[in-house]
């Protein structure tokens, strides 16, 4: 066990947790974030996807030991955001439990890309399994954020 | 109030996309121990003896499983034990099971657990299964439990056999010009819910029972457990929360079963349990498979005379619901066709695969991918438009189903329309195949779907709607919120018959079978229909008390009041009335009397008028209604690599009134989805002992985003009269005809005919390789 | 979940890391380097791999180096494949990179974990197989610089304690016409049935295959046969006579359907070279 500090939604949060723990585990188990979900432990869904320093992470395959140091950002810190509106009004999600993943790689996308291209998109979004919608109201979604569609400029959800 | 088709945006919105949606898992576990199981590496063995010294020894350890002392299960035959006892029928059943307090604790040790196996022949398939000398999966068959109407055979592998006999076919044979034959096949493969299953179960001191599962039946569950276990039935409490997707595979009682042992186990302490993928997969049940054989004789103009059919469904180890899903077949085995003359035998047959659980559409996607791909074999055959041979045998209202139900014009929806509308979508006109030069094709399929919901004759819904002080309702069904949104319309359909604001209707998500009425299952397409007329019910019955109160204070018979708008009034002279926030708590007078009280309605719905199909003929009412539906695929074929991507999907489907447009048309999109994937995709791939070579999201692969085609969904309107506004049910339809539709696309393109799934190149290329197919001819 | 506890140790430096290993290898920890770790962690939850000792690479700067340094394109080991994929300093290994897993997942899988993993597809080799890179190998006695060839023999051939800390690529490769296609069994998604990677050199084709056979591998037979003159139908068909043996038949695809595959694949991809289209 060791005993360290996380920096999770602004939070620093201090947990001890097992070397060998993921990311996933930790923020689950101990934290009680279950908003990043297991899927498959594998790294193959993405239903466990996080931001770390920005960056869409499958926190089932990352330590938690490696988020140490790093800014964490799960679905629990995004608050009121553009993705989450227009998951809504676009009815992007059915039994939303591949959501909170699906969201924080868009997330990730739209600061990284905010004009970003078919080849992009798909790039990212591939990388989340959901097994509810046909991936249109997903991709409508996401259009309606791309830089040109947003009427509301104002930034994408920063990492906190 | 309008509310009838507007896209009202989900009740539990904000908490899916914050993440504070709870699914079972996520309820915390600091006061469970965890459990593991521990599967068969083999599909078919003996067992020998199994070694648990070492597991023992794992620190945290409290006890340990195995299949002794439990009674056999299954929902129509008790086949089943709840871990393996003396053989393994299926790879990954569930043999031993570890309850610890930590999760790798449990894992660890379930690994030390050593079992020894003799292996068995194993049955890889119906058709080998129904073989003379094939190795029998069930040699006790004769002497399970059953229920009356499920009709194994003993001594062979058949655990169930339904037969229509309709017409007759000497006339139908003797009526057909032209006659095709086809045969098809394929594996069982899998649900992959995002959320794989999840129970935990707690006996308390007093012997009541605790069940948290994700489950599409918690009210089944709580049956099974009482009727398994014989605990009483008011003792057991079943709760389910938001479920991560089902899709028919949460519709089995599994898990729980596995939870509740293991609880047993440690002195009733909670335990929960929390399937891995691999074991959701393998362990839980699947999605069936497949042989069918199809036969129809037409008229030269087109007119269908006969059709004779065999379906040996693959139900796996285990009968379960393969039973029932093998009958469900039967009830609608000619697809949506008029035809006199039907002869058909669907077998759920046992095989040393996983076994099967519903998987939305129960059986019809499957049946239809080989109805409808004979179909356009007769098509070509009779060099008949695809489309127009369809339209010629549209089931219409005034014929009868297989099980000789009249159809009328509420109880079928309108499939020549749906036919019409199709074709102006995918614009027939043009035909099937555009050269789009560089050696790639458009080609377009078509396929048609009909499908009745063949739930116990009896199964009900209830509601109960509680008011709150500002008047707003709470609104408390059994119906679980897999996805489908089918409680936001319930709020709809509430709103509206109560000319309310939809934002005073709060939805209880969380079912649990204590305080919620019962609903039967959320399953078949019915969570719309059953509860939707047990909301109307419960409304009528507020709208009562609400008069009754309001009648004395207003000094007025309750006939001549109104409830709308907030308000309770007089008709004839609205400006008198009272605030229904005043009277939904009881009525207080100035003097401090008071009236009434909470309010809280009720209402519940069974199906009626159904009956048992007879044994010999089929003949019966096992449904209440069809939905129909036309649907279509345009893929882009590449002729040298045998490679294709599927362009468009399209669905014209009757699903009566539309009350929600998007969530019908997201319900539609997505389960054409998981038939695309089903089709084009997703099977098991088993080796030559019966092992699943892919159970991870890695080797079995759903659709991804950008995989996905563009899709255009059209609704014919015919309501169903006896529905609450008229809506049909439509969370299946969308599935049902895309593998056909894709299999007779790409049959077209590649000039061979495809009639094994999943359609994936490499098949194309092995038919190609059987029709003598050399580079020379391109 | 792994049922098994490990260590982790986050060296700085080279010298650490090694240092790390030996004694952690002397403690009876079997440890092992992780750099992205995707691989120890999913193969662990299913116990093939097995370690009390994880030995974190990641910040070692060398295995973080990206930059070209004296016409050499210095690609570090524990780059993650989507920090090499947005440099884009070697569009080739972009491409090739870039088929691996899914974005998400290649945001934290590396060059030398895609590389040296039990997986062996190993597409990431493909670009440094084609452009005759070098590998730095760090071990007992410090750096080892090595061709390619010589380290890599179907998979990359590290004593015990060594790990991969950079690939060293001449930078004339780097805009040289290529084409890399992944083909898989069906659509987007999923292991390649067939990687094939093709690179345009002044003289000569040279092609880099993985998915073919259990190993990615570098085609000198098959490019001697597409170098000779003639039709190219008839040296494709050379070309398959020198396939490695045997040819991968698994869930993927059978070894009749990869070779139906690969000759299309090599018509197309080495017509598209040949025709000069880059």
């Amino acid at each position: 066990m060791i005993t360290a500090r996380l920096t999770v939604n602004g939070e620093q949060r201090e947990v001890a947790f097992r070397p060998s723990a993921t990311l996933l585990f930790v923020l689950r188990e101990k934290l009680g974030l279950t908003g990043a979900k297991p899927g498959c432990l594998n790294g193959d869904c993405g239903a466990c996807t996080v931001n770390v320093n920005g960056t869409a992470m499958k926190s089932c395959l990352m330590l938690a030991v490696e988020g140490l140091n790093q800014t964490i950002l799960t679905i629990e810190g995004l608050k009121d955001s553009p993705v989450q509106h227009a998951f809504i009004e676009h009815f992007a999600f059915q039994c939303g439990y591949c959501t909170p993943g699906f969201i924080m790689n868009i997330n990730s996308l739209l600061k990284k890309y905010p004009e970003a291209d078919d080849y992009t998109i798909k790039e990212f979004l591939s990388s989340n399994i959901c097994r509810c919608t046909g991936y249109q109201e997903i991709e409508k979604a996401v259009k309606s954020l791309l830089k040109m569609n947003r009427e509301d400029r104002a930034g994408l959800q920063q990492d906190v | 109030m309008g509310l009838i088709g507007k896209s009202v945006l989900r009740k539990e919105a904000w908490e899916k996309v914050t993440g504070t949606a709870r699914y079972t898992a996520d309820y915390p576990a600091t006061d469970s121990l965890h459990a593991k199981i521990v599967v068969s590496p083999y599909a078919h063995a003996v067992i020998k003896g199994i070694q648990t010294s070492k597991a023992k020894e794992v620190f945290g350890v409290r006890a340990i499983i195995t299949g002794e002392q439990f009674p056999l299960t299954g929902e129509e035959i008790r086949d089943r034990p709840v871990l393996a006892k003396d053989k393994v029928r299926h790879y990954g059943e569930a043999v031993a099971l570890v309850v610890a307090d930590t999760p790798q604790q449990a894992k660890r040790a379930a690994e030390l657990i050593e079992v020894e196996y003799e292996p068995l022949p194993v049955v890889h398939s119906p058709t080998a299964a129904l073989m003379p000398n094939s190795p029998l999966v069930h040699e006790q068959l004769g002497r399970y439990k059953r229920e009356e109407r499920v009709y194994p055979e003993p001594g062979t592998n058949v655990a169930n056999r339904t037969k229509i006999r309709k017409g007759s076919m000497e006339r139908g044979w003797n009526l057909a010009e032209v006659t095709v034959e086809e045969r098809f096949s394929f594996s069982p493969s899998d649900h992959a819910a995002m959320e794989t299953r999840c129970s935990t179960a707690e006996i308390l001191p007093d012997g009541k029972v605790y069940i948290m599962t994700s489950s599409q039946a918690p009210f089944m569950a709580k049956r099974l457990i009482n009727e398994y276990f014989g605990v009483d039935i008011g003792k057991i409490v079943v709760e389910t929360p938001f479920v991560g997707g089902a899709y028919g595979g949460k519709a089995s009682i599994q898990l729980e079963l596995l939870a509740f042992i293991a609880s047993m186990a440690v002195g009733g302490r909670k335990v929960r349990l929390l399937n891995i993928r691999e074991q959701d997969m393998l362990t839980s049940p699947c999605h069936i498979g497949l042989d069918a054989t199809v036969k129809l004789g037409s008229t030269r103009d087109g007119k269908i005379q006969a059709a004779e059919l065999l379906f040996l469904f693959d139900g796996g180890a285990y009968s379960d619901k393969g039973a029932d899903l093998s009958r469900a077949a039967a009830v609608d085995c000619t697809g949506p066709y008029g035809i006199e003359n039907v002869w058909c035998d669907s077998l759920c047959v046992y095989t040393n695969h996983p076994y099967a659980a519903p998987f939305r559409g129960f059986s019809h996607s499957e049946l239809l991918f080989a109805v409808e791909r004979t179909m356009d074999v007769l098509a070509d055959k009779l060099g008949m438009d695809r489309l127009q041979l369809r339209y010629i045998n549209a089931i219409r209202p005034g014929d009868t189903t297989p099980t000789q139900v009249k159809l009328n014009n509420s109880n079928v929806g309108n499939l020549p329309g749906c036919i019409d509308r199709l074709k102006q979508m995918i614009n027939w006109e043009e035909g099937m195949i555009q050269d789009l030069g560089n050696g790639k094709i458009r080609v377009k399929g078509v396929s048609c779907i009909w499908k009745t919901s063949t739930i116990e004759s009896d199964a009900g819904s209830g509601v109960i709607l509680t008011f709150n002080r500002d008047g707003s309702i709470n609104l408390i069904s059994g119906v679980i919120e897999i996805g489908t949104g089918t409680k936001t319309v319930l709020a709809q359909i509430l709103a509206e018959t109560l000319k309310m604001d939809i934002r005073m209707v709060h939805v209880q998500m969380k079912v649990n079978t204590q305080s919620t009425p019962e609903h039967w299952k959320t399953v078949a397409s019915r969570g719309t229909f059953m509860a939707g007329r047990a909301v109307l019910a419960a409304a009528e019955d507020v709208i009562k008390q609400l008069k009754s109160t309001a009648s004395c204070v207003l000094r007025a018979q309750p006939d001549d009041l109104e409830v709308g708008y907030g308000k309770i009034f007089l008709r004839d002279e609205p400006d008198i009335h009272l605030d229904i926030k005043d009277v939904a708590y009881g009525y207080v007078y100035s003097n401090g009397n008071a009236i009434g009280g909470q309010i809280i309605g009720r209402g519940h719905y069974n199906l009626r008028r159904l009956t048992y199909m007879d044994k010999e003929t089929g003949a019966g009412k096992p449904g209440p209604e069809w939905s129909v539906g036309a649907q279509a695929v345009e893929i882009e074929f590449d002729k040298k690599h045998l490679t294709y991507r599927i362009v468009r999907a399209f669905s014209a489907v009757d699903i009566g009134t539309v009350l929600n447009e998007k969530a019908a048309r997201g319900q539609v999109m997505g389960a054409m989805s998981m038939g695309l994937a089903f089709g084009g995709r997703e099977t098991f791939v088993f080796d030559k002992w019966g092992r699943v070579l892919n159970p991870q999201l890695r080797t079995y692969r759903p659709l991804r985003y950008g995989e996905h085609p563009e899709y255009h969904v059209s609704f014919v309107v015919t309501p169903q009269l006896d529905a609450a506004y008229g809506a049909r049910g439509a969370g299946e339809h969308g599935l049902m005809g895309m593998p056909a539709a894709l299999g007779n696309a790409l049959s077209l393109a590649a000039g061979v005919k495809l009639n094994e799934l999943p359609l994936i190149p490499e098949q194309i290329w092995k038919m190609k390789q059987k029709e003598g197919y050399s580079h020379a001819d391109l | 979940m792994q049922t098994y506890d490990f260590d982790y140790y986050l060296p700085k430096t080279v010298e650490e890391g090694i240092r790390l290993f030996q004694q952690l290898e002397g403690e009876g920890k079997s440890p092992v380097y992780y750099s992205g770790g995707t691989e120890i962690i999913t193969l662990g939850r299913l116990n093939l791999v097995e370690t009390n000792a994880v030995i974190d690479i990641k910040t070692i700067s060398e295995c973080k180096e990206l930059t070209v340094r004296n016409n050499r394109l210095i690609v570090g080991s524990a780059l993650s494949l989507t920090a090499v994929e947005e440099r884009n300093l070697f569009p080739l290994l972009s491409k090739a990179a870039s088929g691996v897993a899914d974005h998400t997942a290649r945001n934290k899988i590396t060059v030398g974990g895609n590389i040296c993993g039990q997986i062996f597809y190993r597409e990431a080799v493909l670009p440094f197989l084609l452009a005759d890179s070098d590998a730095v190998i760090a071990g007992k006695n410090g750096l080892r610089k090595a061709p390619v060839h010589q380290v890599f023999n179907r998979k990359l051939m590290l004593q015990k304690g060594e790990f991969l800390v950079q690939l060293h690529t001449d930078q004339r490769y780097l805009t040289m016409p290529y084409v890399c296609v992944k083909r898989r069994q069906q659509w987007d998604t999923g292991y390649p049935l067939i990687t094939l990677a093709v690179l345009k050199t002044k003289t000569e084709i040279r092609l880099a295959v993985s998915g073919l056979c259990s190993f990615p591998f570098r085609a000198f037979e098959m490019e001697k046969a597409i170098g000779q003159g003639g039709p190219l139908p008839d040296r494709v068909q050379e070309a398959l006579r020198h396939v490695p043996q045997p040819v991968l038949d698994d869930v993927e695809g059978s070894s009749g359907y990869r070779m139906f595959v690969l000759e299309h694949m090599l018509e197309d991809l080495i017509s598209r070279l040949e025709g000069n289209h880059p």
